[in-house]
């Protein structure tokens, strides 16, 4: 299994780049903790699925990797929908497993949305990622997995980020009057408590 | 004395009092059984801290509940809110009335008994509605409409069945019909060749029904309704809810006790050989038994308050079984212990079913009841009609 | 509205009459809504029209928590989440920080979180039959399985001293070796629940009650189960045969031979049996993971101080309650820079509003306990 975490091979790559093919128990046992690599392990993914996808959207997918392992592909918000649906229909990923989101504030695309789905045909896991600048539309994908119904409402709930033709786009786990969007990084967390204490509590602060 | 005790109104109106007086802590020590009980099926202990073993815990309960706060919802309809447990106690107590304790203790014994427990226990239904509606609470509008569903379906087999004890003893006296059976050697439950035993199970199952007790208490299924009709009643008036369900408990087992088991009388009571054994005997040596329990709680109890009250419990049930063996009070008590003890069989029963099964679903408890307990019970009426015309000395 | 779930001609047929919906607003102070769940049910009588989940009762943000605790401190606070089944919300949390790190666990530090692991995965499906049970009307299941759980959480507390939130595991292995007698006590404890499995069968499986409150309730097809991400028992019970622990096999579960139970139609009972069985196949894996306990180390090197390098990792482990799914991202700081849970009770709980809709008020109280959810995972 690709992603598995216990996997047998240990590579200690230098930041340069090492297959990690090579990597194998043949290694002489470390010594201390050896130096991080600076970055993940990056390769690219082959086969027929990636090469698939690339053909077809060939320029909208800009990295078709396995990042440590785990199947990724980054692609623009506008073909997301196009390519879930296609991973759904063609290729059999018929498990929608988590809608999340990761805020960068200090990227132009401050959002990136993270589709994680699963084939039980194939027991293969794909990670579809794409970036979006604030303000704009994502696809809902509640059209193809009903799962994601809630999992949007909770994406919308922490990050703000709104999905079109979401049936019933609303708070899940705040408040409905909640203002702010806790899990985007500039959300102040004691500010925003204590204002919300002062008015709904009547006292000074809860913290 | 003598003379005021001759007065044909005296003795039923001193039982009368007794009985309202005493059946409140009578409820409340059948709940700590209740209590005891399902512990023991739940390995686990029960209360055990209001005296020792928790004998005191009833008192406690009741005191409890007479201090708390009675809380009336704003939007209640305020009379019928108050109307409704004191309806519900009322008619089960009254019921009370009929029921023969023993040769000797009773209130009345009217030719109609059977039938007026019947028509009380109906309007204990009442009790539940009003007081599910007029709390103006959903849980508790759900929880009276399922109560007045299920008390109309299950009085058709509970009818039948009792019809059928009826027509087995041929009389409807509750005195009666344990004359009855005295008279044919045999307890109901056992007559026309044990077909009898048909009613005698629909009459158990459309019972527990009727008091509301698991398998059947959908009227305040907990984990569905919060509490079912009561949801919004507390302290006292919650508690007159309790009496009246604990109440109706007793009613109803002491009707199955008198139609089908005999009632006061001891088992086999046409065999002479056995009236030492189990008139004398019996009784003396069960209370010997209890004392002996109670006064190995003397010893074991760390508190020297908790040691005087299990001495107490010891010589108190010392007593009685000494009493038993006096002739005098034998007589006097014989049919009261044989009534108590059947009851108590009964009860037992009731809270066993509560511990083990699970509850039923609406739509099931009306398909057990049209379906099912409606038919046998009219086929079991049928059959022992047929039986007792045709093969019946 | 599925063929196959109750009741659907009552409902059509009352539709004739012009009568009103009633609303119940069942919790969040309910006896059987595991906790703090709100349940909005509109009822024709007694039959569900529809439902609508209220969640975030419980919501402590533990997602933002973790951006601001490093990748070690942020480690107890996952067992906040499913607390009945916290050593998998430690393995889970823990498994995908070394996936980040690329750290390498040593063997014994594996079995001995598979022991802990499937320990937890019986403490939780006790807790559930228990309450399960409850919420159906048998009051005296509930005491038995916390009977049985004692004994496993007693495990659970000679090994690391806490029952519940038990923060077993470190990210790179074990803190504690085990204890004298921790094979043993392990070992009686499969014996043990073999033996009392036998009596919750008795009580319940057998039981026309038991039965008819459960058959056909809550149904959820396996086409149903894959559309709404439904994982663990839930999709088991529907005859797919899914468990994270064969498909995708992690810990070392390849090197254990246990059977992946499952079912047909995907109804209350197809569930509890699974539970049922699945309760027995950990024993089985205990009891290999006991006998081949191998010795060695049981913390790989990780270092002192936990800085995984720039990257992100998604990691999924078979939670009693399904698939428990981490996604860390890092940014090279010490500090997580985005931790997503995935969180099966979640998901799961998403699917109520398809398996209640034409059953009676009494089934959603069945199907709700029929999925298991822990609330402090829902809301997080």
């Amino acid at each position: 299994m690709p992603d598995t975490p216990n996997s047998d091979d240990k590579p200690r790559p230098a930041p340069s780049a090492r297959p990690p093919a090579a990597a194998g128990a043949d290694r002489p046992v470390r010594r201390p903790v050896p130096k991080k690599p600076a970055e993940m392990p990056c390769e690219p993914w082959e086969g027929a699925l990636p090469a698939a996808l690339q053909e077809r959207f060939s320029d909208r997918l800009s990295r078709v990797v396995l990042l440590g392992g785990q199947k990724l592909l980054v692609a623009e918000i506008a073909a997301a929908f196009e390519i879930l649906s296609c991973l759904k229909q063609e290729h059999g990923f018929d498990y929608l497993v988590d809608v999340t989101a990761v805020h960068w504030p200090d990227k132009p695309e401050q959002f990136e949305i993270v589709w994680t789905l699963y084939s039980f045909s194939a027991n293969e896991r794909v990670r579809l990622k794409a970036g979006l600048a604030e303000g704009q539309p994502v696809p809902s994908a509640t059209a193809l997995y009903s799962s994601a119904n809630w999992l949007e409402r909770e994406v919308y709930d922490m990050f703000g980020i709104e999905f079109q033709d979401h049936p019933d786009l609303r708070r899940i786990l705040m408040p409905d009057e909640w203002e702010g969007f806790p899990l985007r990084k500039e959300y102040g967390i004691v500010q925003q408590d204590s204002d919300w204490v002062r008015e709904n509590l009547k006292i000074e602060s809860a913290q | 004395m003598e003379q005021l005790l001759a007065n044909p109104y005296v003795p039923p109106l001193i039982l009368t009092a007794v009985i309202i007086l005493v059946f409140p802590l009578i409820a409340g020590y059948i709940v700590l059984a209740e209590r005891k009980v399902l512990a023991d099926l739940q390995v686990r202990l029960g209360p055990m801290r209001v005296g020792p073993y928790g004998v005191l815990q009833p008192l406690a309960d009741a005191l409890k509940l007479m201090l708390k706060e009675d809380v009336i919802p704003s939007q209640s309809d305020k009379w019928i809110f108050w109307l409704a447990p004191v309806l519900s106690t009322f008619t089960a107590l009254s019921a009370f009335a009929v029921l023969p304790l023993s040769d000797r203790f009773f209130v009345a014994d009217v030719n109609i008994g059977i039938l007026f427990i019947l028509a009380m226990s109906s309007i204990g239904a009442l009790g539940l509605i009003l007081g599910g509606w007029s709390a103006n609470s959903k849980y508790s509008l759900m929880g009276s409409l399922r109560a007045a569903a299920q008390m109309v379906s299950y009085e058709v087999p509970l009818g039948f069945a009792t019809v059928t004890a009826i027509m087995c003893a041929g009389t409807l006296s509750m005195q009666g019909v344990i004359a009855s059976q005295l008279e044919r050697g045999v307890w109901g439950a056992f007559d026309n060749y044990g077909l009898m035993l048909i009613p005698t199970v629909l009459f158990i199952i459309a019972g527990t029904a009727e008091t509301n007790r698991a398998p059947f208490d959908l009227p305040e299924a907990e984990s569905e309704l919060v509490a079912g009709f009561h949801t919004e009643y507390s302290g006292f008036r919650w508690a007159l809810f309790f009496l009246a369900e604990y109440a109706a408990i007793v009613v109803i087992s002491s009707l199955c006790v008198t139609l089908f088991f005999g009632g006061w009388l001891r088992p086999f009571p046409n065999v002479a050989a056995l009236e030492m054994p189990l008139n004398t005997l019996f009784p003396a040596a069960l209370f010997a038994l209890i004392a002996l329990g109670c006064s190995k709680g003397v010893f074991r109890q760390a508190l020297a308050g908790f040691r005087l009250v299990m001495a107490a419990l010891t010589g108190l049930f010392l007593l009685v079984g000494a009493a038993f063996a006096l002739p005098v009070a034998n007589e006097l008590m014989i049919g009261l212990f044989w009534f108590a003890f059947k009851l108590a069989a009964m009860v037992y029963l009731f809270i066993w079913y509560r511990g083990t099964f699970p509850r039923f679903r609406y739509d099931q408890l009306m398909d057990v009841g049209w379906r099912w307990l409606i038919p046998i019970s009219m086929f079991g009426l049928i059959l022992n009609g047929v039986v007792q015309l045709f093969a019946r000395g | 509205m599925a063929e196959t779930t109750l009741a659907p001609p009552e409902v059509q047929a009352e539709t004739l009459l012009d009568s009103n919906e009633l609303v119940l607003n069942m919790g969040p102070q309910h006896p059987s809504t595991h906790g703090v769940l709100r349940v909005i049910l509109k009822l024709d009588g007694e039959t569900v029209l529809g439902t609508d989940c209220v969640i975030g009762y419980l919501h402590r943000g533990v997602e933002k928590i973790a951006e601001n605790r490093t990748f070690q401190q942020f480690a107890p606070y996952v067992d906040r989440m499913d607390y009945v089944a916290a050593v998998s919300n430690g393995l889970g949390y823990c498994m995908a920080v070394e996936k980040l790190l690329d750290a390498e666990v040593p063997p014994r530090a594996q079995a001995v979180r598979v022991i802990l692991t499937e320990l937890n995965r019986i403490a939780s499906h006790l807790l559930w039959l228990g309450t399960h049970a409850l919420d159906i009307g048998a009051i005296t299941p509930v005491f038995l399985c916390f009977r049985e759980r004692e004994e496993v959480l007693k495990i659970f507390e000679n090994y690391c001293g806490a029952r519940l939130t038990t923060h077993a595991f470190r990210i790179g292995g074990l803190q504690y070796e085990t204890y004298d007698t921790f094979e043993k006590q392990c070992l009686d404890l499969c014996d043990l629940m073999e033996q009392k499995l036998k009596e919750y069968h008795d009580l319940l499986t057998g039981n026309r009650i038991w039965v008819r409150r459960t058959k056909g309730v809550g149904i959820l097809n396996a086409a149903d189960c894959k559309d709404y991400g439904v994982t663990g028992p839930l999709i088991r019970a529907a005859g797919i045969e899914w468990d994270l622990r064969k498909a995708q096999p992690y810990c070392g579960y390849e090197n254990y031979d246990f059977d992946i139970p499952t079912a047909e139609t995907g109804d209350t009972f197809d569930r509890y049996m699974v539970r049922m069985e699945e309760m027995v196949q950990s024993c089985r894996i205990i009891r290999q993971a006991v006998d081949a306990l191998p010795e060695g180390p049981i913390k790989g090197k990780v270092g002192k101080v936990i800085k995984p390098p720039p990257g992100e990792a998604y990691v999924s482990i078979e939670a009693p309650k399904g698939e428990l799914g981490y996604y860390i991202v890092s940014d090279g700081s010490l500090n997580p820079y985005r931790v997503r849970v995935r969180p099966p009770s979640f998901v799961n709980l998403g699917a109520l509003d398809k398996m209640c809709r034409g059953s009676l008020v009494a089934d959603v109280v069945a199907i709700i306990g029929t999925i298991d959810i822990v609330l402090g995972e829902v809301d997080r």
